[in-house]
């Protein structure tokens, strides 16, 4: 999901409006004019051909699971089965009785926690793998080795290390997402112009200083594909293991629905989970367009 | 009168893989306080190696470098470096640059309010305040260069370095730049050494000419003082006859006598 959101030229298209304004003059002025035909048109460009794409293929999935022998739930039996899921989504009913945002936002917390986790440790490790040659060579073949372990295969270690399921399920998102951000941060680190380091030589900047003024902000826009990787693979493994370890998340409800034959209830899950992923990859991209504008351009 | 800096019989050699490759022998030149001098070389020939050992950015293999009869070996704000292609840091604002530099060498010793009077100042000097909010990128190459010089005199630095500070520019803005540093050097008095490969941009702006022979092993084949009065102007310069004695005296040296010969191994 992560790496065709990284290709996808609207992320691009993000912060480019600011940029062409301050290099070119010419070109600046004559986009900056405001014309609201134009703006109706540019949203009209980017919001009509997905909802044209959606509508068909509901009604291709509409079209397949109307037969009375089919094995899945149609798109209109899951807007009358599911209505209550879809139309509250903030409702209490009782401890394992809430709401669909109520959930994601109890397993967005984890992943808040996890991420957050990942984050500040991938960076520092990160940090020290791009920094120095030696930490390379002997922290680089492990991180290799242990990122191609998948998420749920760290489960059952983390059960039997924590002994709850709660820990268990923010240490296997901590895991999960550290990798891309280690190796992207090294990455950054490694890149970083030896002249920004001799500006840090010449004035005499101090480990911390270095690492802070210099080295963070100029490894910023490999930091942040690293961080967007990450948040894309945390939520994929939060909701794997939230179906194994219960609990009120999103990917136990998943699991507890198909338990008791809901194909409905879990379809509109599924939605709640894509547009959460979805929203929570934009999040990144725009955090890491705002800290690194102008760093891209010489 | 004991010289400012004094370079000591100095060789750098770099050990590649068991090979060892001579750069710089036995280079010895003293500078007095004030001076501006030049080193010119072909390409190759090991001078910003030299301005490198100056500023500390690599060490000496043999020799030293004295500034005020101390040693000097690792760099240090007191010898700024102007870099040839500017080192400003793209995320920083042209007055978040300087500031780095001057917070970190002056956050002890002046006031906030002080820090900001000597960071205009400097912008000032080189006629770039305007663009104080400007990030790196919106701004010319000149004026990145600019800026890089203000950055290095916000320093307060004993020593200038320049290395070959307006290669990267065209002719124009490159003459622009040299009247700013020939106006600069004149109101600070500032020591100041640059590389060049421009010979009557080290002809109009230097006190003395250093002129290197070819490498591997290159050392100071000659030193040119050049007597013009100051302050120098280009147009007048252009037909006076000891800055053409002069200009000659360099192209010889570099053309006649040290032909740059491809791939001299």
């Amino acid at each position: 999901m992560s790496i065709q959101a990284i290709e996808d030229p609207k992320v691009k298209a993000f912060p480019t409006p600011a940029k062409p304004a301050e290099v070119i003059a010419f070109t600046a002025k004559v986009r900056r004019r405001f014309e609201p035909g134009a703006i109706a048109g540019k949203v009209a460009s980017t919001l009509v051909p997905p909802a044209v794409v959606i509508v068909v293929m509901l009604v291709i999935w509409q079209i397949a699971c109307s037969s009375p022998n089919a094995s899945l739930p149609s798109p209109s039996q899951v807007w009358n089965e599911a209505y209550d899921l879809i139309a509250h989504p903030f409702f209490d009913y009782g401890p394992q009785d809430i709401g669909l945002a109520w959930r994601v936002l109890i397993s967005l917390q984890r992943v808040a926690i996890g991420f957050g986790l990942a984050a500040i440790v991938g960076v520092a490790l990160g940090a020290l793998v791009g920094q120095s040659i030696w930490a390379m060579r002997g922290l680089d073949p492990v991180f290799q080795i242990l990122r191609t372990v998948p998420p749920l295969a760290w489960l059952p270690l983390s059960l039997a290390a924590f002994r709850d399921s709660s820990p268990s399920a923010i240490f296997v998102i901590f895991i999960t997402s550290i990798w891309p951000v280690i190796i992207n941060t090294a990455v950054g680190v490694r890149n970083i112009p030896e002249d920004y380091r001799n500006v840090s030589r010449i004035l005499r900047l101090n480990q911390l200083e270095f690492f802070v003024k210099i080295m963070v902000p100029a490894a910023a826009p490999y930091i942040f594909t690293g961080l967007r990787i990450g948040i894309g693979l945390s939520w994929l493994a939060i909701v794997a293991a939230e179906m194994l370890t219960g609990g009120v998340g999103i990917g136990f409800f998943i699991w507890d629905a198909w338990n008791s034959s809901r194909l409905p209830d879990i379809i509109v899950a599924l939605a709640y989970i894509g547009v959460t992923g979805f929203c929570l990859d934009r999040l990144v991209a725009a955090v890491g367009a705002f800290v690194t504008r102008g760093t891209t351009a010489k | 009168m004991t010289a400012y800096l004094k370079l000591d019989h100095i060789d750098k050699s770099f050990a590649r893989g068991g090979q060892v490759s001579e750069v710089l022998k036995d280079i010895r030149l003293t500078i007095d306080k004030g001076e501006f001098v030049s080193i010119i070389g072909h390409s190759g020939c090991g001078k910003s190696t030299l301005l490198n050992l100056i500023a500390g950015l690599t060490k000496v293999t043999a020799g030293a470098v004295l500034l005020e009869n101390k040693e000097v070996d690792s760099p240090g704000p007191e010898r700024a470096v102007v870099f040839q292609n500017h080192s400003l840091l793209p995320w920083l604002t042209v007055y978040e640059n300087i500031n780095l530099a001057v917070s970190k060498v002056f956050g002890r010793t002046r006031s906030r309010a002080e820090r900001h009077d000597w960071i205009m100042r400097n912008l000032d000097l080189v006629q770039m305040a305007h663009a104080r909010d400007k990030r790196p990128a919106e701004i010319s190459g000149g004026m990145k260069q600019r800026v890089g010089i203000a950055r290095a005199l916000a320093m307060e630095p004993k020593i200038l370095l320049l290395d070959e500070p307006f290669g990267a520019l065209d002719a124009l803005t490159r003459a622009h730049l040299q009247d700013a540093v020939m106006d600069i050097h004149s109101r600070l008095g500032s020591t100041t050494i640059m590389i060049t490969h421009d010979v009557d941009e080290a002809v109009l702006l230097s006190d003395r000419i250093v002129m290197m022979t070819n490498g591997p092993a290159a050392t100071i084949g000659e030193v040119l003082a050049v007597p013009l009065a100051r302050p120098r102007r280009r147009v007048e310069l252009s037909s006076d006859r000891t800055f053409l004695r002069c200009r000659e005296a360099v192209l010889k040296f570099l053309y006649e006598r040290h032909r740059f010969v491809e791939a001299a191994e």
